[in-house]
This record gives C-alpha cells, structure tokens and sequence, in this order.
C-alpha cells in the first residue's frame, strides 16, 4: 500500500528516465542498456526498411511501363537482389525480436536488463558492420545480383560483390544468433520470482520460439556463407558443377537456415499480435497455452520442411512429398492462432486505435498469406506456381502484411510506454488505412500473374501482364505513403506529442508497471507479479489519469475486482 | 491509363499463321512472346478456371487446375469466415465511450481447440494426398515418351531431337509423350511452360528431366524460371505443339545444302547466338549484331579494331580477347571452339554481312 | 530528488556480493547460471557451425566414397594420432584448472592454464608441418589440386638454412615475432616492476614456444613415418623423401645424385605443373622399378575430384585451428586474471566456460581424427 505522494513518484511521468539519464553520442554509443540498444536498432531498421523500400519503389516504378528501359536488365536484376537481401537480413529478421524485443522483453520480466547486456550491444554493432557489408557491394561499384538466396554456381561465376555480401550475411547471421541466444538465457534465469512459464506474455513465448530458431539454424547459414565464400575465393569445389560439386547442396543448406528463418520473420509478430488483441479487447486472451505451445511448434517444425523450396530443384521425388506433406502440418498451428485470436474477440470490449487496427489488418493479410500457402504446399500446383508472382505475393503477404505490420502496430502500442508520449490516432489510423490497402493492392494482382504464369525475377514481362503490373506498381506507392506517415506520426509524437501516463492502455504485463518513459533501471519498485492478461488487476487512478496495479492504487478507491483471479 | 491495349494485343491474334510469324520475328530477337494459351474465354469472371490459368495444354493441366480451384474455394470459405467473424465482432463488440466491460466469456475450451485444430488437418490431409497423386502424373513419364534433349544456357536454349535436329524453340506433337531430358551448360536455369504446368530446374553437373503429353496444339510461351543472370528475363522462347510428325518435322529439319550461307549463318545465330546478342540494334548482354559488320569497334582497352573476318572468329572463339567497351572487364561469352567450327562462323559472317545490306539505317 | 533516493533501493542489491557481480543479476547464483546456460547454447551453435561441414562431408562421402578412399592415403596418421594426444592431454590440465579456480587456487590454475595453452600451440604446430608438407606436394583444394609429389626446394634462406618447406618458414613468421614480442615485454615489464604483467608475457612466450615445439615434433614424427614406409616402398620414398628433414635423413639417403638431380629438375621447372609431375614419375620409374605404390598412387589415376577431400580436410580442420587461435586468446584471458588472482570458490565463472569451450573444441577434434585420418 502506497500513498499518493509515492505513486506519484512510481507512476507519474519521471524528470529523469532513461532516454534523459545520461547525455552525449558516447552514453548511447556504449550503452549496455537494452532499451537504448533496442531504439538504436529501432533506428537502424528503419533506416534498412526505408533503404530497401526505395529499392523496391524503383523496382515497381520500371515495371509499370511496357517494355520499360528506365532500368538495364543488369540494374533491375541488382535492385531486386539489394531489395531482398537488405530487406531479410537487415530489416525483417531483426526487427521485432532485436528492436521491440530488446525494448520489451527484460520489463517484461521484471529485470532490469537481458542477461548478457555486452554481448547486446555487440549484436548491435555486427548488425551495423554486416549492414555496411552488405551496402559496401553497391559502394564498391561492383553491385549485387545473385538474389538474397545468392544461389550457386551463378554466384559464384557473376563478378559483382557476392563476397561483401556474403559475409555481411554472415555477420548479420552472428548479430542474430547473438540476440536469439540473449533472450534464451533472459527467459530462462532472469524471471521475477514467481513468474512461472504460464505466467509469461505470449510476446515472450513467441520471441523464445524465435531464439530458439535464431539460435539453431544461423549456424549452418554461416557455415554456408562461409563455404560459399571459400568456393568463391579458392574453388573448393563443394558448390560448383564445374569442379564435382553439387549447387542443390547449397540450396538445401541455405533453406535449412532460411526456412526457419521465415519463422523467426513470423512468429514475434504473432507474439505481438497476441498481445495487442488481448489488450485492445480487455480480455484474457483465450486458448493460452494453445497459442503458446503453437510458437514452439511451429519454430520446431519449421526445421522439418525447408524442402519445401526445391520441389522443382532436382531432388528426389520422395524427399518432395515427404516435405510436402510435414509443410502442411505447419498450417495447423498456424491456424489455432489465428481462430483463438478471434475467439478473444468475442465479447471483448474492441477499441479500435491505431495498434487494433494494425493487429485486424494483420489477420486479414496473415490469413491470405496463410492460405496461399496451401497452394504452394500442394506439390502439383507448387510445381507450376513456383518461382512465379504467386510466390512473391505469398510471401509479402507474410512477410510485409505479417510482419511489418505487426512491427508498426507493436511501435503504436509500445510507443508511450517507451516515450511518455501520445501519438495522433487518428493520423495513426489513416497511415494504417494507408499501408493495409496499399499492400493488397500492391501484391494482390501478383497472385493473378503468378498463376497465369508471369515469373519472378524478371526485368520485362509480356504484354498481357501489363494491367497487373500497373496496379501493382500504384499499390506500391500507396504503401509506401502510409508507412511514411506512420513513421511521421510516430516521430513526431515521440517529441511533441501529449504527455500519457504510465499504462494509457490498461495492459497487465509487467513493462506496463513502470513509469513511462522507464527508469535507466526499468522499474523504480520492484514490480508486483500478476497475470499478463489479467486485466482486472489494473484500476483506473484519477489524479494520475492511468491504470495502475490494484497493490498500489488508493485502496479507498479501488473498484471490486469484477472476475476471479486465476490461477 | 492503356490497361485495355495489351489484352487486345492478345486477342487479336486469332490467326495463328500471323501469330506464328510474329512470333519467329520477336521472340528470337525481341522481348514479346505472344502465347496463344492466353487467348481464352471468361477471362472477366475471377471465380473461374480460365480466370487464374492459361490454356490447359497438357494431360496433367486439368488436375492441376482442379487441385487449385478447390484449394482456392477451401481458402476463400475459411477466409471469408474469419475475417467475416472479425468484423462482426470488432462492430458488435465495440467499446462505446469510455466504458470498459467486457462482458464475462470463457478463455478456455479444450473440446473447440481440439475441434478448430482436427477438422482443417482432414482438408489438409485430403489437398496433400490430390497434390501428391497429380504430382506422379506430372513427375512419371508415359513408357513410349520420345526423348528431346535439352540444353540451356545463358540465356537460350537448344532443343536437339531424337533425329538429330535441333532448334530454338520447343516443338512438340499433339498426344506424343515427350520426356525432356534437361542439361545446363553454366548456371542454374528452370524449364517452365505455363500452358503444361510442368516445371523443372536444369541443374549444372546433373540431368534432370521434365514429362509433358501435349494435349491441344497452339503455341505456348516457355521461359526460364530461376535467375540465371543479367539476361534472365530474355531467356524465354516458344513451345509449339504440331497436329502431327510430319509437321514438327517440316519445322525442325534443317538442311544445310538446301539454304543460303547467310540463312544457314541466320539459323545458327538463333540458336547459339541469340541469347545474348539482339540483331534490332538493342544492346544485351552481348552487343547487337545487325549493324557490326565492318565498323571500328571500340574495346576495353581503349583500341579500336575492325570487324571484319578474323575478327568475328576470334570473337567467338576466344571471347576473351577482345571485349567491347562497355561489356567488361570480364567477358560473360564463353568459347565456342568446338561447338561452332569455322564453317559454321563462315555462314554467321555471311548472315552479318546481310544484315548489314538490309539495315535501312546504312 | 526522488529519482536518486529509489536508486538507492536498487543498488543495495548486490552490495554485499562483491566486485564481479553485473548490477542486473540478483546474486552470484542467477549470474553463474546465466553464463553456464548461455555458453551451453552457444556451444550448441558452434556445434551446428561445424555441422553444416560434417552434413558436407558424409554426402561427399556416401556419394563418392572413392574420393576419400584415393585420398586419405595422403594424411598422415601419426601426425594426427600426436595431435589427438596433445589436445585430449589439454583437456585433462583445463579441468584440472577448472577445479584450482573452483577452490580459489589461483596460482595452480595459472598453471594448468598455461600447460593447456601450450598444448594448443603445439597443435597448431604440427598442423603447420603437415599443412606445409601438403602444399608443398601440391595437395590443396579441389581447383589448385595439383599432385607432384616432388618437393621445391627452398628459396627463403631459412628455409635452406633448416631444410625446412618455405611455406613451414611463412607460416613460422607471426609465432616468431609475437615470441620475440612477449619476451620483449616480458624484460620490459620486469624491469618497471610490473610484476604480474611481465608473469603474463613469459607466460605467453612459453606458449608460443609450445609451436615451435610442435614444429620441431611434428618434423620428428613425420620422419619416422615416412622413415617406416621407406622399408616397403624404398625407391619412390627416397625420391620423394620431404625437403624438410633433408637434415635429419641425410644418413639414410641411398642415393644422393639422383636427389641433387631431382632437386634441379624442381627448380628449373618452378610451375611444377602436371608435365613436370609426369616426368618425374617417368624418371622414377625407371630408376628404381616400381614408382607408384598404395601410399603413393599415380596422380593420373586419382579422380579428377579427389582435390574435394581436401577441400573438406582443409575446411574442417582449418576452422577448426582457428577455433584453437580463439581458445588460445580467451585461455590468455584467464590466465591473466588467474594472474591477478581474480577467481574465488563463489567466483569462477569464465574458466568453467572456457573450459567448457575448449572441451568442445577437443571434442571437434576427436571426430575429425578418425573421419579424416583414419578411413579404412
């Protein structure tokens, strides 16, 4: 029990917080804090997304003319190539578990960072070096046009600068393991007492299942980059036809990492997506452990089915069905998530703000994506879709419909938290608004194409394909408009909007009991243990104009608590 | 907005005559392949078959398409009824003011997980098993299928017939099985005819085969299907599918005797050339040949040489020697010593010698 | 001000722990379990790193077993079989380290520290004798294979001087100078009194003793070896005896004029190229009978992609010896602060993880011992 003067101390908007605590380049350069080290990456990854987001917009701007010669087929070969592999590397991978998760993760468990906070911070500077890397092959004059799948031999006969980017690769991959295995050791030792693993947000699961992943699978991509540049340098022979090798091996090695990698792209956006549903409905998120069991599953799955990419690459025709069908068994859990999370909604109290809107969208886009998937599960109409704009499209629909935006609907929820500061909504809205039919736009005619036949990778196209590709190449813009004006909204709230208390979104998770912005230490009082989606367990306090913990409210004030506490 | 031109483009060529003559003059040295699996009906209608697919040229194209349709119709009952659900919920449960009360709902239910989780498998399970018996039809070759070789490189292909002929585009006979044996002479490539379904990489350092029974004759568009390099997307070229033997045979047989040097020199360009280097004044990824006939060609090296005789046979069989500026520093062509010997580069100089005479810009 | 005060709260956490406990750990035990757990995991990592080679190897192996079968004659089993030794010996004195720091002896585990890490340089020096022999007879990666078994002789005056491979005497350049570098500031440090540091240095000079130990081993052992296949295979192992233990053969050579021949026919054809190879064999042939013999096949009757064995061996060997250069830089760490008699029965984290790396590091090794060394 605490009285006014101290919750006003725990809960009010702090003078010194962490983003104000120490001052000079040196205090964020050296950081070991993890929310510092989180809006850094933040900072870097949207740096890679506008990067490669202008990529893309040059892409679709050739391809909306005919016969288009804005770009030679050289150009248009390296800006599909940077597209992808700035876009993987250095955006999606780190983007929610490495920025969000950084920012989140240690609050909500109630410490006061992640185990290894050096070990962090070096994350953070590999993924600068490995992004530099990857940007040098463009510096060095050479350029880059393997594909982000730098498959061989092509890439190893092509003269442009697959070493750069392969290694930047290969650093970016250490950058990952480096956080993946961070949140593991967090997770596991570093726990408020009592937080037993039922009690963890279902972030947390989904961002365990992603370092699990992160954890398992980049070795073997570095062992592959690493080969591929002694086969590039020296020849050895293992990859390349020429000397005895075998370029399928490759592809098998690359998909080993990449396959799971899709799922470190997509399992902390539906970790977010968790999160936000449950608190944009004030309900306790139903089927918790199905949904939790569901990430492992799927991270552990997902090991199982990285033949899925090579139906057509030679390899033999039971190894095709076996991953064909272990490939369906990864739609199963995928699909509990998505009826659970409708199954929350249901009698919910739906507020529909700028995160909510994010987190619907995302099931309108993750479900296509998803479906689409079985299309392409299938193997005789894998065979035919493969490689074509069917596949483009199904994975933006996963990727950028999934994953980004999730990641803007997170930033929309976590933004006050992180900088005592409200945003626009409504702005926030019309940027979502924006980004949702700009994207449907954008990759929905791809899909027409790709089974019609149009396939990826292609500087020219023929004419009937004409209509799809302006469409698209307009949805692009579209898109690009609204992720702009999220990114305003956002920024600009984080310097001038209006001060929030320190829980504006009556959410129980832990993070939430800190002030707004945090304390360099997270949390000025231990924070009290309760069920993340225990709702009920945060009352509204007047003079603070915030939810705060029922332990810590004024006990004179306190509504009864209308549902049971659980166990 | 010219949306309506190029489907117009693909209708108007109802005559097939035109289209094959088109076709012989663009899809060897241009861009376009017109493909007369796209001239279809009820292309409006996005709830159909002929919506999604071109032309079902082959025995296998129908299950293909079958498995796909359903696929397609599951995918749109299960999604137009969970985001149909989410609307309704996000309207009916919406928060009104400042009030929250949810309203007390179970968060739990075994028996609907276990439900919601079993019934979508038994779809699954039923797509897996439909994908995997039409992908045997695909993958199983017919025991009398005729065996074409073929042999991509970047960035054309060379079809070779149990005859011996060989062209530069696919020719096939109507219910003739054909089992592709497929062979790469450098990278990675993909066989893809999207009018047969049938897709199948071409891996260096190994054959790989692709089966395909034409069942409707046209001409259908063939392309490479996995990136292979600067030239990937002009790496297409055209599958016709005969009425008969003897009409495939009036199309492949080449004999040399009966022809100019220059046409001899024209159809060995198409071949082995045609991939790289356009004759419509285009640069790709080799410089275009139509005009290079007797001019000072600029090198690398800042030299400029004569395009005459010997130069043209060094060229091709040492690619090596004497790049053009803008093409290098390293030259993509590899030899062709022992592919094309010195007749052969005889009839290509006497097909660039005529080029030349034709060009209208002499 | 109010900020300042619940600080304060915080920090009387861990007061009372001492020194080395981070300020986010609650206690000695959540941050001696954190480090246990997180090296385990990376451990895990290092282990699927060298799996993605292991995956190559037993396809390259399943799908052209002749190529190790032609090839593995190369690799000498003995050198190998002393490598195992050393690091398997290594290991034992890590654990011993482990145990002085778990009861605070710092200075027995400076001691078993240093012996590990000397252990380490003789691996690395061994592998430098075999490594030199190797591409001295042209054995390198699948694209540079060039079999010759003819030895150029050397050019770099050391190289003559010892009768050592030039390329034993480049490798030798960096252990040389980083010796002569540690001994200099071992001096340095002793006479500004600056005792622990100059400890550290003699410490690391001892070590990079350790490689020249292993060369001067490795020499000895690879003579034996070949010494005891001379019996079997007299003429051609006389030819072909190695340049480098010119000096301790010279007893046994039965014909000096045709090595002295052989040595010029090397030098007047530096490429050394299949022609050259080819000749000598000829030559061979017909001076001593029977040229080629199991342990020295005809290099014309390998497979062409026997060159991919070695790619592999050099490969999982070399990322392997840098693993060993890793574990040499972090043991100096903890030999450095065992130095500093940092460790406590409460405190000694980083050795039991360095020790726990090093034990994988071993543990690598005993797998590429017999599935590289000891096919057949």
């Amino acid at each position: 029990m605490v009285d006014a003067v101290t919750r006003q101390k725990l809960f009010g908007t702090p003078e010194i917080h962490f983003l104000n605590c120490t001052k000079g380049w040196k205090s964020w350069a050296f950081t070991l804090d993890h929310k510092r080290i989180g809006i850094m990456y933040l900072i870097g990854v949207t740096i890679a997304l506008f990067l490669a987001g202008i990529f893309a917009l040059v892409l679709r701007s050739h391809l909306f003319k005919f016969d288009s010669k804005m770009l030679s087929d050289d150009m248009y070969n390296q800006m599909f190539t940077l597209h992808g592999a700035v876009m993987v590397f250095s955006f999606i991978i780190p983007s929610i578990p490495a920025a969000l998760g950084n920012l989140v993760l240690p609050m909500m468990l109630g410490a006061k960072d992640v185990a290894f906070p050096r070990l962090n911070l070096a994350s953070f500077y590999l993924w600068i070096i490995g992004t530099g890397c990857l940007l040098l092959a463009i510096l060095s004059g050479r350029g880059l046009d393997t594909g982000w799948t730098f498959y061989t031999p092509y890439s190893i006969d092509t003269n442009t600068g697959v070493i750069y980017a392969t290694f930047g690769a290969f650093v970016l991959g250490f950058s990952s393991i480096f956080t993946g295995l961070n949140f593991l050791v967090t997770v596991n030792t570093m726990r408020l007492k009592g937080q037993g693993w039922f009690k963890l947000p279902l972030f947390l699961w989904s961002l365990y299942a992603t370092a699990i992943i992160q954890v398992l699978a980049t070795p073997v991509l570095g062992i592959t980059l690493l080969m591929l540049i002694a086969e590039k340098t020296m020849h050895i022979g293992i990859f390349d036809a020429k000397y005895g090798g075998d370029p399928v091996l490759f592809q098998h090695f690359f998909w080993f990492y990449s396959h799971p990698a899709v799922y470190i792209m997509i399992l902390p956006a539906m970790g977010v997506i968790s999160e936000l549903i449950s608190v944009y409905s004030q309900k306790r998120i139903f089927g918790y452990s199905f949904i939790a069991f569901s990430s492992v599953a799927i991270a552990l799955l997902g090991f199982l089915v990285w033949g899925h990419h090579m139906f057509t690459s030679g390899q033999s025709q039971v190894v095709t069905l076996i991953f064909s069908a272990i490939t369906f068994t990864v739609a199963i859990p995928s699909a509990v998530k998505v009826f659970n999370w409708l199954a929350t909604l249901y009698k919910g109290s739906i507020l529909l703000n700028t995160p909510m809107c994010y987190a619907l969208s995302f099931i309108f886009l993750f479900g296509i994506g998803g479906l689409t998937g079985l299309f392409l599960g299938a193997l005789s109409t894998d065979i035919h879709l493969h490689d074509t704009y069917f596949v483009v499209a199904h994975f933006h629909f996963v990727m950028v419909g999934g994953t980004l935006t999730a990641l803007l609907g997170g930033l929309f929820h976590w933004w006050p938290k992180f900088f005592g500061r409200m945003y626009n909504d409504l702005l926030g809205r019309v940027g979502c608004f924006l980004v949702f039919s700009g994207f449907n736009l954008t990759f929905f005619p791809q899909f027409v194409m790709g089974s019609r036949g149009m396939p990826r990778r292609y500087a020219s196209y023929d004419p009937e394909f004409l209509p799809f590709h302006q469409l698209s190449t307009i949805g692009a813009f579209v898109l690009g408009i609204g992720i702009l004006i999220s990114f305003i909204v956002l920024v600009y709230a984080a310097f001038k909007g209006p001060r929030c208390g320190s829980n504006p979104f009556r959410a129980a998770s832990l993070e939430w009991q800190s002030s707004s912005p945090p304390d360099f230490h997270n949390f000025v009082h231990s924070p009290v243990l309760n069920d993340p989606y225990d709702f009920d367990s945060q009352v509204y306090d007047d003079e603070l104009d915030t939810y705060i913990s029922r332990e810590f409210a004024d006990p004179t004030k306190v509504p009864p608590r209308t549902e049971p506490v659980h166990h | 907005m010219n949306w309506q031109i190029p489907l117009m483009l693909a209708q108007s060529t109802d005559n097939l005559e035109e289209l094959r003559k088109r076709t012989a003059a663009i899809s060897l040295d241009g861009t376009t392949v017109p493909d007369s699996a796209l001239v279809r009906d009820g292309t409006s209608n996005p709830f159909s078959t002929e919506y999604w697919f071109p032309t079902q040229a082959s025995s296998f194209a129908a299950e293909v398409d079958f498995l796909y349709m359903a696929v397609f119709w599951i995918s749109l009952v299960f999604f137009v009824a969970i985001v149909g659900v989410m609307i309704y919920f996000c309207i009916k449960y919406r928060r009104k003011g400042d009030v929250i009360a949810p309203q007390p709902s179970p968060s739990h239910n075994t028996a609907i997980e276990i439900l919601w989780s079993v019934l979508p498998s038994i779809l699954l399970v039923w797509i897996f098993y439909v994908g995997a018996e039409s992908y045997f039809d695909m993958r199983i070759p017919r025991e009398d299928a005729e065996e074409i070789h073929v042999t991509a490189k970047q960035f054309a292909w060379i079809f070779t017939y149990p005859d011996g002929d060989q062209t530069a585009e696919l020719h096939l006979v109507r219910d003739r099985p054909a089992k592709l044996i497929l062979q790469s002479e450098d990278v990675l490539h993909s066989f893809f005819v999207p009018a047969f379904r049938q897709k199948m990489d071409v891996v260096p350092g190994r054959y790989t085969y692709a089966y395909v029974n034409p069942t409707q004759s046209g001409q259908y568009r063939l392309s490479c299907n996995e990136y292979c390099g600067t030239g990937h997307s002009k790496m297409k070229t055209m599958c016709e599918v005969h009425d008969t033997v003897d009409d495939r045979k009036n199309n492949t047989k080449w004999i040399k005797a009966d022809h100019q040097p220059w046409e001899n020199g024209k159809r060995t360009y198409q071949i082995q050339c045609s991939g790289c280097h356009k004759v419509n004044g285009e640069k790709a990824t080799g410089p275009a040949l139509n005009l290079i006939w007797g001019i000072d060609e600029k090198l690398m090296t800042g030299q400029t040489v004569k395009v005459d005789e010997q130069y043209i046979l060094d060229s091709i069989w040492e690619p090596a020697k004497d790049v053009v500026d803008g093409f290098g520093p390293v030259t993509k062509m590899n030899s062709f010593k022992g592919i094309l010997n010195q007749n052969d580069v005889n009839d290509i100089i006497a097909y660039l010698k005529k080029l030349k005479e034709e060009s209208p810009a002499q | 001000m109010a900020v300042a005060d619940t600080h304060e709260i915080h920090d009387d956490h861990h007061h009372d722990h001492g020194e080395f406990i981070a300020h986010h750990f609650d206690g000695p035990e959540q941050q001696f379990d954190s480090g246990k757990l997180g090296i385990w995991l990376f451990l895990v990592t290092e282990i699927l790193f060298f799996g993605g080679l292991f995956v190559a190897y037993t396809l390259y192996r399943s799908n052209h077993p002749e190529i190790f079968e032609q090839a593995h004659v190369f690799l000498n089993k003995y050198l190998g079989g002393l490598n195992t030794i050393v690091l398997l010996f290594s290991s034992l004195t890590m654990a011993l380290g482990v145990r002085a720091a778990q009861l605070g002896k710092n200075k027995n585990c400076a001691v078993y520290v240093l012996i590990t890490m000397v252990c380490a340089a003789v691996f690395l020096g061994v592998k430098a004798v075999e490594y030199s022999h190797k591409w001295d007879m042209g054995i390198l990666v699948r694209s540079a294979f060039n079999l010759t078994y003819t030895h150029p002789a050397p050019v770099t005056s050391v190289g003559k001087w010892l009768h050592v491979s030039d390329y034993l005497v480049y490798i030798s350049v960096i252990p040389t100078l980083l010796l002569v570098g540690f001994l200099v500031a071992s001096l340095m440090g002793k006479l500004m009194e600056k005792n622990v540091f100059s400890k550290f240095m003699l410490g690391l000079s001892i070590m990079v003793g350790g490689y020249f130990l292993g060369v001067g081993v490795g020499l000895i052992f690879m003579d034996v070896a070949e010494g005891g296949a001379n019996e079997s295979h007299a003429s051609i192992q006389t030819a072909d005896q190695p340049l480098m233990l010119h000096a301790m053969t010279q007893e046994t050579r039965e014909d000096a004029s045709h090595d002295e021949n052989h040595d010029k026919t090397a030098e007047s054809h530096p490429a050394a190229d299949h022609v050259d190879g080819q000749a000598h064999h000829e030559e061979h042939a017909h001076a001593g009978g029977e040229a080629f013999s199991a342990h020295h096949p005809d290099p014309e009757k390998l497979s062409r992609n026997v060159g991919i064995f070695f790619s592999i061996y050099y490969c999982m060997t070399g990322l392997h010896a840098i693993h060993i250069i890793g574990g040499i830089v972090v043991l100096s760490w903890i030999l450095w602060r065992s130095l500093l008699g940092q460790w406590r029965s409460d405190y000694f984290g980083p050795v039991d993880y360095v020790g726990l790396y090093w034990h994988l590091v071993d543990l690598i090794w005993i797998y590429l011992f017999p599935l590289l060394y000891l096919i057949d």
